[in-house]
């Protein structure tokens, strides 16, 4: 009697655990995949090797400088497309060995990776050394997460799972989230916000035409499609490549609107710092065009009136409200270091994600219904101890998923439903090892205990087998597979204790208690 | 209440060439699918591309659907019924895997509405781009061959205390294919596309060292394994069935349980076996089953009561699961007698 004592107590422990709950779906306790309660799941690539570019992109003009003060005009220093590599193409009889010097003294962290002698000229292919271009990437990776999360953060969604997977993708976890767009639009953002001068003085056209004049770019503004929402480019813009101020002097950004104009803008704010910047070059370039580019498209370029000392200014354009609050979430929490792609996409509707609950506890009870009644007929009071033991099961399962904080996902029901199945084999080995038994001539008593003693060790076999396919799919699996492979691990263990000790303690106490003469099973 | 009587002696050994007969054939015909079709139906999962389920609140006409998704231009889109009729749910496919625009389901779900009149109730998406299906393609074939690997050493080790040996040629196989698949990003040669043949080569290679090992439990079991999976994934490649991850957890679990119903049989012979060494393998196999068999039949049978049900009432992706698990007990029942245990007969006769 002492030993079932002591086989209740975990037993006991185990219900509270699990049942202190009232109802144990929906339920806080026991977490919801993103399959049942609906919400987006996001893998991003952060294209890390645009960071290393970017960087190599801001050596250019100091390289240029470091040149012209040796006194050597280069032919060309440009970074060669798709590539984070410096072409710098000099003259020959002057070069001499002037372009180690520099980036010795100068230049650490970029090298010469080839050389290579033509008519008269040199070419130096140059390349940031590996060491530094590991830590870019890292230092890009690592800021895109927190960027990420900020911006997530301030766009309030309940308990979002953000986590770095690998070197450089990032898994987004969103639960219930319904407006999908525009947390994607928010996650996707570079959101890079440069002030940037228009060249007024050339002719935008025949820079489409052929080639714009040095120091700067054609940029478009955008229209949107008043119906579709999508939106094209418009008017070129000619743009100076030099950036005279960037987001990162930012200290707020505010959605607002414009009574007067009826439409929304973004207000923003700078520090000290990038406040004094702009009443410089508001001040010296009174009468010319002031771009606002963001991310490489010009959403506005007023006419300098006068200095601005103020340190506010305002972004405008044809946005609805949705999207100025993603905009001025974006510049608040920062602009991405690096592009972000996505790669993998899973949303699920809430309607669906309920549907989802609702088949999986139907199947559930049908198919526990099913067996219940299935052992009862088949093996009449023994059919009736392996029920209660399945019951008490599936309670356990319940509680130790709620005790682990797994993740119940729609395969991870079916797990639960299959862990039924499963549970009632180790019962039925142990009750055909029993009829044998009886069979054999044995008493009741003695049939039990050989019944089961025999039984043990083939249905820990079996029962381990499919835990090593259990535990193989929980370190392959994805999502989903992986909440299955918990729940069917939890069964089968659960499924261990509940058949060969609950089920005893059972059988035990029914012949202690109970002069049977005849099994019933 | 009894099925089986007790004192039932069918001759199952007897039937072992009726059995090879079938087996053969069913593997060959799932092989030939496989093929001809050039591997199954496989979902996004594995395949890239972008998924969408859609709820109407009404019956639709699927042609109206159709008209909808041609005015979109996404090429090369297919739609089909999801779930039972009074769902009205559909499936809408398509390989490209970015929507440039982030605002695509919302218009879709505007423009199908529209056009076949119905209210859309709700929308799910799956996109996967090209990296995470090859990412998923390689983790599901890895997941199925350590899970042999493992299960070979258990079995061996269980039944012929092997554990050392077949450890060691599990380490010896294994290692290498890990090895070689987190390479595929330095080698030359396009790993990933030669997957499933490295993991079928590594495959005739474990059971060739389990012949040579000597290791004829793990043999059996192995093989009997390998049929199942095969006839599984040729018979979702004859009816079209889509082929996603979770089918794939389905198989890993059909493994793991076939094995149950193996075991059961193995353990019984090996008891027989020790009890009389006089009588002949054929005798104490064809006994060994004979008393196994309320035992084997019943335990399929009440697992297949449960997956009836989620077969019937699961839902859509439960549905495709249940059928897998469905095929996996019945063909897995079955491997465990008519295939499994005269494997050991025919290793036997071999040595004799």
């Amino acid at each position: 009697m002492t030993v079932a004592v002591i086989y209740i107590l975990p037993t006991l422990v185990m219900y509270s655990k699990g049942t202190r709950e009232p109802e144990l779906w929906p339920n806080k306790k026991i977490n919801l995949g993103l399959d049942l309660q609906g919400g987006m799941h996001l893998v991003l690539e952060v294209q890390t090797e645009k960071a290393v570019e970017n960087a190599m992109d801001a050596k250019l003009f100091d390289l240029k400088k470091a040149l012209r003060g040796k006194q050597i005009i280069p032919k060309m220093v440009k970074r060669i497309e798709n590539s984070s590599d410096i072409l710098v193409s000099i003259p020959t009889p002057e070069s001499q060995d002037m372009v180690s010097t520099i980036l010795k003294a100068d230049f650490q962290d970029v090298e010469i990776t080839s050389q290579k002698d033509l008519a008269g000229t040199t070419d130096y292919i140059l390349s940031m050394i590996p060491d530094e271009v590991e830590r870019i990437k890292k230092s890009a990776s690592d800021q895109a997460l927190e960027t990420i999360r900020n911006r997530i953060d301030e766009f309030g969604v309940s308990e979002p799972d953000i986590r770095k997977q690998g070197d450089n993708r990032i898994l987004i976890q969103l639960p219930g989230i319904k407006d999908t767009k525009n947390a994607k639009e928010l996650i996707g953002k570079t959101a890079v916000l440069e002030f940037r001068l228009v060249d007024d003085d050339h002719n935008v056209q025949q820079a489409i035409r052929s080639n714009p004049p040095p120091g700067t770019v054609v940029l478009y503004d955008m229209k949107k499609n008043a119906t579709t929402g999508v939106a094209t480019k418009n008017e070129p813009y000619l743009i100076s490549k030099e950036v005279l101020l960037t987001g990162a002097f930012l200290t707020d950004a505010r959605l607002s609107f414009d009574s007067m104009e009826n439409k929304y803008f973004v207000s923003i704010d700078f520090d000290r710092k990038g406040a004094k910047k702009f009443a410089d070059i508001t001040g010296k370039n009174i009468h010319r065009r002031l771009a606002i580019v963001l991310d490489n498209t010009v959403y506005s370029a007023p006419v300098i009136q006068d200095k601005i000392a103020g340190g506010h200014a305002r972004i405008t354009g044809n946005f609805s409200p949705e999207e100025g609050k993603v905009l001025s979430i974006a510049l608040r929490a920062g602009a991405l270091p690096a592009p972000v792609k996505i790669l993998e996409e899973r949303t699920v509707g809430p309607t669906l994600g309920m549907d989802s609950i609702k088949k999986g506890l139907m199947s559930m009870a049908i198919g526990g219904g099913i067996v219940i009644i299935f052992m009862i007929i088949y093996y009449n009071g023994a059919g009736l101890i392996a029920d209660v033991a399945l019951v008490l099961n599936i309670l356990l399962m319940a509680a130790g998923l709620a005790m682990v904080q797994a993740t119940l996902t729609l395969p991870g029901i079916a797990g639960f439903i299959l862990t039924i199945g499963m549970a009632v084999d180790a019962n039925v080995l142990i009750f055909e090892r029993i009829r044998e038994e009886s069979r054999l001539g044995q008493s009741p008593a003695a049939s039990i205990a050989a019944g089961f003693e025999k039984a043990t060790l083939t249905i820990l076999d079996a029962n381990v087998t499919t835990l090593i396919a259990a535990l193989v799919l929980f370190q392959f699996g994805t999502g989903p597979v992986k909440g299955f492979a918990v729940t069917l691990s939890l069964g089968i263990v659960a499924s261990l204790f509940t058949s060969l000790i609950v089920s005893r303690m059972f059988f035990d106490f029914m012949i202690s208690k109970f002069d049977i003469k005849k099994l019933s099973i | 209440m009894q099925f089986i009587k007790s004192d039932m002696n069918i001759n199952f050994i007897g039937f072992r060439t009726v059995a090879y007969i079938l087996s053969i054939s069913l593997v060959l015909i799932s092989i030939a699918s496989l093929i001809i079709h050039k591997g199954p139906r496989y979902g996004v999962d594995f395949e890239g591309g972008t998924s969408i389920q859609i709820k109407f609140q009404n019956s639709v006409n699927i042609e109206d659907i159709k008209k909808g998704l041609a005015e979109t231009g996404i090429e090369k889109s297919s739609v089909q019924r999801f779930g039972t009729d009074t769902d009205h749910e559909f499936q809408i496919r398509t390989p490209l895997s970015f929507m440039a625009d982030s605002n695509f389901t919302d218009s879709l779900k505007d423009r199908l509405a529209k056009i076949t009149g119905v209210a859309v109730i709700d929308v799910s998406l799956d996109m996967v781009g090209p990296q995470i299906s090859q990412d998923l393609r390689k983790k599901a074939l890895l997941a199925m061959f350590f899970a042999l690997l493992l299960i070979a050493i258990y079995i061996s080790g269980r039944f012929e205390l092997k554990w050392m040996m077949s450890g060691l040629m599990a380490a010896a196989i294994g290692l290498p294919v890990y090895f070689i698949t987190q390479i595929d990003k330095l080698s030359f040669m396009n790993v990933s596309a030669g997957m499933p043949f490295l993991i079928l080569f590594a495959l005739v290679v474990s059971i060739a060292f389990c012949w040579y090992l000597e290791l004829k439990f793990a043999l059996g079991a192995i093989v009997a394994l390998v049929h199942d999976v095969t006839i599984t994934v040729g018979i979702f490649s004859l009816m079209n069935i889509e082929f996603t991850l979770p089918i794939i957890a389905a198989l890993l679990t059909i493994i793991g349980y076939s094995l149950n119903d193996t075991i059961i049989v193995y353990d019984r012979i090996r008891e027989n076996t020790t009890k009389s060494t006089r009588a002949n393998l054929e005798t104490v196999i064809n006994k060994s089953i004979n008393e196994t068999l309320s035992r084997t039949i019943l335990t399929s049978l009440t697992t297949l009561l449960v997956v009836l049900a989620l077969y019937l009432f699961g839902g859509g992706v439960i549905h495709n699961f249940a059928f897998a698990m469905l095929i996996g007990i019945a063909v897995g029942t079955y491997s465990s007698i008519f295939v499994a245990s005269p494997i050991l007969l025919a290793w036997e006769n071999k040595n004799k």
